[in-house]
């Protein structure tokens, strides 16, 4: 491996390994979003307590299975085969021809929503069921409790396991190759095959793919140190508000003395 | 004076284990009714089954003459009517204090936020918490906090208020403050329906007493007939009990 190879490869080829890399990112944010939405309906809908009898009861307990289905289903298979039996499947059996881009976008989705599904569970699990009754208590149904009371503490709570879906998705994009999703790991397979320099290719990508994953890292744990908020409160009308002139006359007399 | 709550042959089972037996009673408009027993005795449950936090296996809640275990009633509606304070407080943890105050009535009762915010000022000053509008409950102690969740109550305007052990969660030094605002509430003519195991606060404030045991209502009266002059055996036991 030499590094002049190194800086010829990125001269000559920094345009596909940032096109690469844009889609690469541009899949998994989209793909975590929308995942991290899947998840937070389900666990809202997983969460709805069961009437003691009735049809909505029955309807509810068969969502339920569906919804618990999907979740093992996706979690139980390799994301490269389902890439392959969605994109290749669906083509052909309907004769539809997905887009690739979108193929895969709704792949990384799909798949992070099942594992975010079971992540916002524990979150909601996690809440002390106690400011689950005080809003039934005034009133609320559940979707409003949810919306209002549960779903903001769990989203803070489940922040640190959303940014690691992330993170994981920015590298398992790269098994979109196999249905040719121009992304940072198939352009890098390109590269290789066109100059048969691999270590420096992929040295190159490796480090791309480090600083995606490390700077998301970065960022995400800073938000959570923001939502954290201040542990004391300064109750208003503190002090230095109430101070009258003849206070702030004497505070300034005794720096004098103590100069 | 008409009942605000009357209850009617109300029974509850946790599968076999049978809680609460042949509940009778009722609540007037403006009367402070304490309900006291031992641990175990069913009172928080009797209480939980008022606004439906536990769903009753048998009996009737009449709210106003309504029962509400009728399944056609609306019960989110009903629970609008009836505030509850809870010995963990229970506050939004992701609301400040005041917002603690305005959400229910913004989401619930769809009030502006301008005129649930006035309100909920006016009840948070009346619990002294209203310098605190902007503090999180977890930048405050547990006499706060009970006292913001009494706000919190208050402030969606209840028929009745019922209090489920409000004090059992504090440090003794933070009961009074607590207590405090409670005998303010009595005062002004507040219907009230109190768990407690403060026997001062129910012998001094309420109108009735209520004990409980082993799921039944064993004597019911004035907090002179009950305190003064029991007649039943387990009711004696019991006080001699915790007032010794």
């Amino acid at each position: 491996m030499s590094l002049d190879v190194t800086i010829d490869i990125i001269q000559k080829y920094w345009p596909m390994l940032l096109r690469g890399a844009g889609i690469t990112l541009f899949i998994s944010i989209i793909g975590t979003i929308v995942g991290a939405l899947i998840g937070l309906a389900i666990g809202v809908i997983r969460t709805i307590p069961l009437p003691e009898s009735g049809p909505k009861r029955t309807l509810l307990i068969i969502v339920d299975k569906i919804l618990a289905a999907y979740i093992e289903f996706f979690r139980g298979t390799p994301m490269m085969v389902q890439s392959m039996f969605i994109f290749y499947g669906v083509a052909g059996v309907f004769g539809v021809q997905l887009n690739r881009l979108f193929a895969g976008v709704f792949i990384v989705s799909i798949n992070t929503g099942a594992y975010m599904a079971e992540i916002v569970r524990g979150g909601i699990l996690s809440i002390d069921p106690g400011q689950y009754e005080a809003a039934q208590a005034i009133g609320m149904n559940h979707y409003q409790t949810m919306m209002n009371v549960m779903l903001p503490q769990v989203i803070k709570n489940i922040l640190p396991a959303t940014g690691n879906e992330f993170v994981i998705n920015i590298k398992d994009t790269s098994v979109l190759n196999v249905i040719s999703v121009t992304e940072l790991f198939f352009n890098t397979k390109s590269i290789a095959s066109a100059t048969f320099r691999f270590a420096e290719v992929y040295f190159v990508t490796c480090i791309i793919y480090f600083i995606m994953t490390y700077t998301v890292t970065k960022i995400l744990r800073t938000i959570e140190k923001r939502l954290e908020g201040p542990k004391n409160y300064n109750i208003i009308g503190n002090q230095m508000q109430v101070e009258r002139p003849e206070d702030i006359v004497r505070k300034k007399g005794d720096h004098w003395h103590d100069e | 004076m008409e009942n605000i709550i009357e209850v009617r042959h109300l029974s509850k089972s946790f599968g076999s284990n049978e809680v609460l037996r042949d509940i009778n009673f009722s609540v007037k408009k403006g009367e402070v009714v304490s309900i006291i027993g031992s641990s175990g005795s069913g009172k928080s449950t009797m209480l939980r089954c008022i606004n439906l936090l536990e769903k009753p296996t048998g009996g009737e809640i009449l709210y106003r003459g309504e029962n509400i275990l009728d399944p056609n009633h609306d019960i989110y509606s009903y629970r609008t009517k009836l505030g509850m304070v809870f010995q963990q407080f229970n506050l939004f943890n992701n609301h400040n204090v005041l917002s603690n105050c305005t959400v229910g009535q913004i989401k619930v009762l769809g009030r502006s936020k301008e005129e649930a915010e006035e309100i909920a000022m006016g009840y948070l000053k009346k619990v002294g918490m209203d310098r605190y509008i902007n503090a999180l409950p977890k930048q405050l102690s547990g006499g706060q906090k009970q006292r913001v969740a009494i706000a919190r109550a208050l402030s969606m305007e209840p028929d009745v208020m019922l209090f489920d052990e409000p004090t059992s969660a504090l440090d003794p030094e933070m009961v009074g403050e607590v207590l405090e605002v409670m005998r303010d509430l009595a005062d002004s003519g507040l219907t009230m329906l109190v768990v407690t195991h403060e026997m001062e606060f129910a012998r001094d404030v309420s109108n009735r007493v209520i004990f409980m045991d082993k799921g039944v209502i064993a004597e019911e009266g004035t907090p002179e007939e009950i305190f003064n002059n029991p007649k039943e055996e387990r009711t004696k036991a019991f006080l001699s009990r915790i007032l010794n």
